[in-house]
């Protein structure tokens, strides 16, 4: 017992250092954080009360620019098309990513091949999100690989036009973007649920599917939902797929936003459906939370 | 009959694996089909991508015409192109040391320490992983122009390196976690100071996360387009150089940077898998 006493004067040096080390740990992110991402958040609050005089903004305090957004169906139908977009990306890349997680976790039984399907989904992530993008459009282009493969195939005579520049392929190329979005919760998700669980199921005579709708899936539900709710924000800010693959009728949110900032130079309009975004985005991410913590409430 | 028999005689035996589940044939074609279709979606378009940088025709188009290293030469004199690389080179190095400079305290803080208003800074700080690049990109814009500061690599590499904070101290606060306190006490109680205790015994534990998470950085620096989009003044990084020449036509000279790039992020993503290995039992 004597022996595990700390020696008096490393316990005061100790101490004395806390104070110091508090200082020094946290002032640099705290005075990053503030100055960076506050202050910014903070400016972008300011300039969404200016007025545009092109090309300029003019310091002032009124809300037309809300009035605008929330007013002219310029906005509104771009927003909805928007949020249509995102939802179809997510439960594409749900759809795909549900399986795939589910196959991993409960059918591969060798601990090395899952790691391998595990990283093959994963590793596209650190290959660059331009050139995946940019990959689709020359596949599906009028002139591209798709359809001149087709055509040499002999399955079609003339090229497709339906394929790139339209909200499909915008479709398409997101799910393929962010897939890994959705698989890595959902499997973490899976993972976790005891295989026990599933025995005690079969034991008490449950079959196959209705293991997997009374067990399985009410577990996987805060994977999914964190899967769905990143997947949702990635695509819904983005807009280089759109300028990418969009056609005319595939403008969207972000992509507006970014006409304001540069060609349109109105950028308190801008920042104001910057603002608007991201208070969408929070209130999306904290329902989200919730339902996750109800969801995790299961398993405890 | 004679599975559900199989099944309730192997779950006892395999006592730790998983269930052994129904393996019919028909079931296991079925999940082999599916499993390959989603593999070929994952990488028949970056196969397609390499394949036709070495094409010898312009035209992106099937069947390949013949097999040519033109666009890769093509690409070592290209002057816009290896200065827009060294640019990405230089702004993914300095970004990915500065959010580690600043993420690992954060991390540190986060998991250690009570202060006032760490909620906030907790939400603050988590904010750029779910939050579209675009609203960082111009918020911090709207900061440069109020401050008057001129845009320029500088300003990029502040944005990238807040953007991809959270990056950093989501994966070292998670690892943080699962290092007991009493090492960092032990530590202090033998004598050592708060800066030795750091990188004696906390810094060697969390290693493998500050490597990982330095990396990904490192990529996702490197690849950024939204905030960099806002931020860059004169100077074109990689990826927008890339950009600006697409939205001029496509080229196998595209392809060609992108076979590289495809290249060096299989490297990382093996190196990263090698070094984060964590040996259950030794040191991470």
């Amino acid at each position: 017992m004597s022996l595990a006493e700390p020696l008096p004067e490393a316990r005061l040096r100790a101490r004395r250092w806390t104070a110091m080390r508090r200082y020094l740990v946290l002032s640099p992110p705290l005075l990053w954080t503030v100055v960076f991402m506050f202050v910014p958040y903070l400016t972008l609050v300011v300039y969404s009360v200016w007025r545009a005089e092109f090309p300029l903004a003019v310091p002032d305090f009124q809300f037309g620019n809300y009035v605008t957004i929330f007013t002219d169906p310029q906005y509104r139908n771009v927003f909805l098309r928007t949020l249509k977009i995102a939802s179809l990306v997510s439960l594409c890349a749900l759809l795909l990513a549900f399986p795939y997680a589910y196959f991993l976790v409960f059918r591969v039984r060798s601990p090395g091949w899952r790691l391998a399907l595990y990283m093959a989904v994963v590793a596209p992530l650190w290959v660059s999100y331009l050139l995946r993008a940019y990959t689709w459009k020359t596949i599906l282009g009028t002139n591209g690989i798709l359809n001149s493969f087709l055509i040499s195939a002999g399955l079609i005579d003339e090229p497709l036009t339906v394929l790139l520049y339209n909200q499909a392929a915008m479709v398409l190329t997101l799910t393929y973007v962010f897939i890994p979005f959705m698989v890595m919760p959902i499997y973490a998700a899976l993972e976790k649920i005891p295989p026990s669980l599933h025995e005690a199921s079969a034991d008490l005579g449950e079959g196959h599917l209705s293991t997997f709708f009374k067990v399985t899936l009410p577990l996987a539900m805060p994977g999914v939902i964190a899967g769905f709710t990143m997947t949702f924000c990635l695509s819904f800010g983005d807009f280089i797929a759109p300028m990418l693959v969009g056609g005319p009728d595939g403008q969207m949110i972000a992509g507006v936003i970014a006409t304001q900032f540069g060609a349109a130079l109105n950028w308190p309009l801008g920042s104001a459906l910057a603002l608007t975004m991201l208070v969408f985005i929070l209130v999306l991410i904290s329902a989200s939370d919730r339902l996750e913590r109800v969801g995790q409430g299961r398993l405890a | 009959m004679t599975v559900v028999q199989e099944q309730v005689d192997i779950v006892p035996v395999r006592a730790k694996g998983r269930r052994r589940s129904r393996n019919g044939l028909g079931a296991r074609l079925a999940w082999g089909g599916a499993i390959a279709a989603i593999l070929a979606f994952l990488y028949l378009p970056i196969a397609v991508l390499v394949l036709f940088s070495f094409n010898s025709g312009r035209l992106l188009s099937w069947p390949i015409q013949g097999f040519t290293l033109d666009w890769y030469r093509k690409l070592a004199s290209n002057e816009q192109l290896i200065e827009a690389a060294w640019n990405s080179l230089y702004v993914a190095t300095c970004s990915t040391a500065l959010t580690l400079i600043i993420g690992v305290p954060a991390a540190l803080a986060l998991d250690r320490l009570s202060f006032p208003g760490k909620g906030l800074f907790r939400k603050l700080v988590l904010l750029p992983i779910a939050l579209p690049g675009i609203i960082t990109g111009i918020s911090m814009l709207t900061l440069f122009r109020l401050m008057g500061a001129n845009l320029s690599l500088t300003t990029v590499i502040i944005g990238h390196a807040t953007a991809l904070l959270a990056v950093v101290v989501t994966q070292v606060y998670a690892r943080l976690q699962r290092l007991p306190r009493s090492y960092e006490e032990a530590s202090a109680d033998l004598g050592a100071s708060g800066l030795q205790t750091f990188f004696f015994v906390t810094l060697p534990n969390i290693r493998t996360a500050v490597i990982g998470s330095g990396l990904l950085s490192f990529t996702l620096s490197f690849d950024e387009i939204p905030v960099t989009f806002f931020l860059t003044g004169r100077d074109n990084t990689l990826p927008m150089y890339i950009w600006s020449t697409m939205r001029r036509g496509l080229t196998p000279e595209i392809n060609a940077v992108g076979a590289l790039i495809v290249l060096a992020s299989a490297v990382l993503v093996v190196l990263s898998v090698l070094l984060l290995r964590d040996k259950p039992g030794g040191r991470a």
